[in-house]
């Protein structure tokens, strides 16, 4: 079966700042991924790269289809939604208008209710505050909104950048569980960028490290998580 | 318990704040679209009033054309709303991302381009400009209103309850928001942000053109005759804060009942110097509280 994702030697650039060089790896349907490295490393730039959000040299095939002349919308149309660092939440608006906007780039947009229904039985807490001004969510709902808002596009891939960000662990423990939920019951490919090592090892089948822009080391995450040396040498416990 | 008062002054009292109300709702129709385009793009658009005047003009075409009252008024809302969409893909958009001062520089542009191209076209002469409302003021008791001012009220609540509705219960009213709270987060739900934008310079340039054709009647219609209530509708924002639409109509209001009641009451303004008191009231809000009644306060770390 061909891969959902591949990426062949993607360079990334701001302004005339090389941020990725030869980036190379794919993603199989349904996989779980995870991008590791220190700050800086270009984890967040390769997410954005391909939601087409930074410039890019190099291939980038989605579902077989090559996108690296798609704008960025256009690569959410067909099926690739981005909860980006720092949860991008409209802050202004209420959780359920952040949702219904979640289902914008969805070709077919009927069924609404049902799809909240299928996210709220994901997130419970955000049913009850759904008529809430987003910006005043705790840190956790905001990313389970995020989350939310992500599912609603019913996704083919789900890229999440640093959820555990500022979150308090047994938060970060339930998210990572609904994440390995979602992906048993729906089939969703998920690319995680992650600090937080030791639960995206739990959650991925497959992981790359980076450093400074190139892919170091790439793996079955078993493999990382029972090699000792290479655990230390790359993530240093 | 009010004081003593003959009927009479009372009644004056209320006419003038009635006829405040009627040029503030014009003056709140121009504020918002001033206000519906900096939120959006942190532009402030100088030639929204000559692009009302203009839209006004082709009204008055249409109307010397047969058409009749209504009819113009909705296809000149068509075309003003269709003008702001191609004016903002045109001639907005390749600079969008260019220092806001060129973009302002722009706009200023623009309103020498529409002022021009109105008195080349139509000429520079005074044309009256039909009123849809009756001849024959409104009586309430003692009271005496003018029809005109009344439907220009009207009206304007009209279109507010349905931009209202628009941007609050349907789906794209809904993106329209989004795009211009956060243009990021937007491209990443797959709304496509440009497009919103230009649809914002379309339901601005409406807005203008209803402003513009319920003022002619009264100002008579020629190429500078936006030019007051522009900076009317400038002091409006200011007032209401320039982030926020309900600060924009409220805004309106208080400047159109201050300037009346300010131009009546007090005698050495008269009225060659109520448009002072706009400009009087944008230096002052800027200088006590610029975010504006309703705006907010922006704070950025250097």
């Amino acid at each position: 079966m061909s891969p959902l994702l591949e990426v062949q030697g993607l360079d990334a650039y701001y302004g005339r700042v090389k941020a990725l060089d030869g980036v190379t790896f794919s993603l199989a349907a349904g996989g779980i991924t995870t991008i590791l490295g220190a700050n800086g490393a270009g984890k967040t730039t390769t997410l954005r790269a391909i939601s087409r959000m930074v410039r890019t040299e190099g291939q980038i095939r989605f579902a077989g289809e090559p996108i690296e002349t798609c704008s960025t919308e256009e690569v959410v149309r067909r099926g690739v939604a981005h909860a980006p660092e720092g949860r991008g939440t409209f802050a202004q608006l209420t959780v359920e208008e952040n949702l219904r906007l979640g289902a914008w780039g969805r070709r077919d947009r009927a069924g609404l209710e049902q799809e909240f229904a299928r996210v709220f039985g994901y997130f419970p807490a955000l049913q009850v505050r759904r008529k809430q001004q987003a910006g005043t969510l705790s840190g956790g709902e905001q990313q389970m909104l995020a989350v939310a808002r992500a599912l609603m596009l019913r996704p083919r891939l789900l890229l999440m950048d640093e959820p555990s960000l500022g979150l308090a662990p047994l938060i970060v423990q339930e998210i990572f569980r609904i994440l390995r939920a979602v992906n048993a019951e729906t089939g969703v490919a998920i690319l995680l960028v992650e600090q937080n090592a030791a639960l995206a090892l739990d959650l991925a089948d497959h992981v790359f490290l980076m450093e400074t822009g190139r892919v170091v080391m790439e793996g079955p995450s078993g493999l990382l998580r029972r090699d000792d040396s290479i655990r230390k040498a790359y993530l240093g416990y | 318990m009010w004081p003593p008062v003959s009927y009479h002054l009372m009644d004056i009292f209320i006419q003038q704040v009635v006829s405040g109300l009627a040029t503030g709702s014009i003056y709140a129709a121009l504020a918002l679209a001033l206000v519906m385009i900096y939120e959006a793009t942190d532009v402030v658009n100088f030639a929204q009033g000559e692009m009302a005047m203009f839209a006004t003009y082709i009204c008055w075409a249409m109307l010397s054309a047969g058409v009749p009252y209504w009819g113009a008024f909705c296809g000149t809302l068509a075309i003003a709303f269709i003008g702001g969409l191609l004016i903002e893909r045109i001639v907005i958009r390749p600079v969008e991302n260019a220092p806001i001062l060129t973009i302002v520089i722009i706009t200023i542009g623009l309103l020498e381009i529409f002022n021009s191209l109105a008195g080349w076209i139509f000429s520079y002469v005074q044309k009256p400009f039909p009123s849809p409302f009756p001849k024959e003021p409104v009586r309430f008791g003692e009271i005496v209103i003018g029809s005109h001012e009344l439907g220009q009220i009207g009206v304007t609540l009209a279109v507010l309850a349905c931009i209202f509705v628009f941007f609050r219960f349907t789906p794209l009213g809904l993106a329209m928001r989004a795009a211009a709270q956060n243009p990021v987060s937007s491209r990443l739900v797959g709304i496509r942000v440009g497009w919103m934008l230009a649809l914002g310079w379309g339901l601005a340039a409406m807005f203008g053109a209803v402003a513009g054709v319920m003022i002619a009647p009264i100002v008579f219609l020629e190429p500078n005759m936006m030019g007051g209530i522009q900076i009317y509708a400038f002091a409006a924002a200011t007032l209401g804060g320039f982030t926020s639409p309900v600060g924009a109509v409220v805004g309106g209001l208080i400047v159109g009942v201050v300037e009346n009641l300010v131009g009546t009451y007090v005698s050495f303004i008269g009225t060659e110097l109520k448009l002072t008191v706009a400009l009087a009231i944008i230096i002052i809000v800027l200088l006590v509280k610029p975010s504006g009644l309703f705006g907010r306060a922006v704070v950025r770390r250097v």
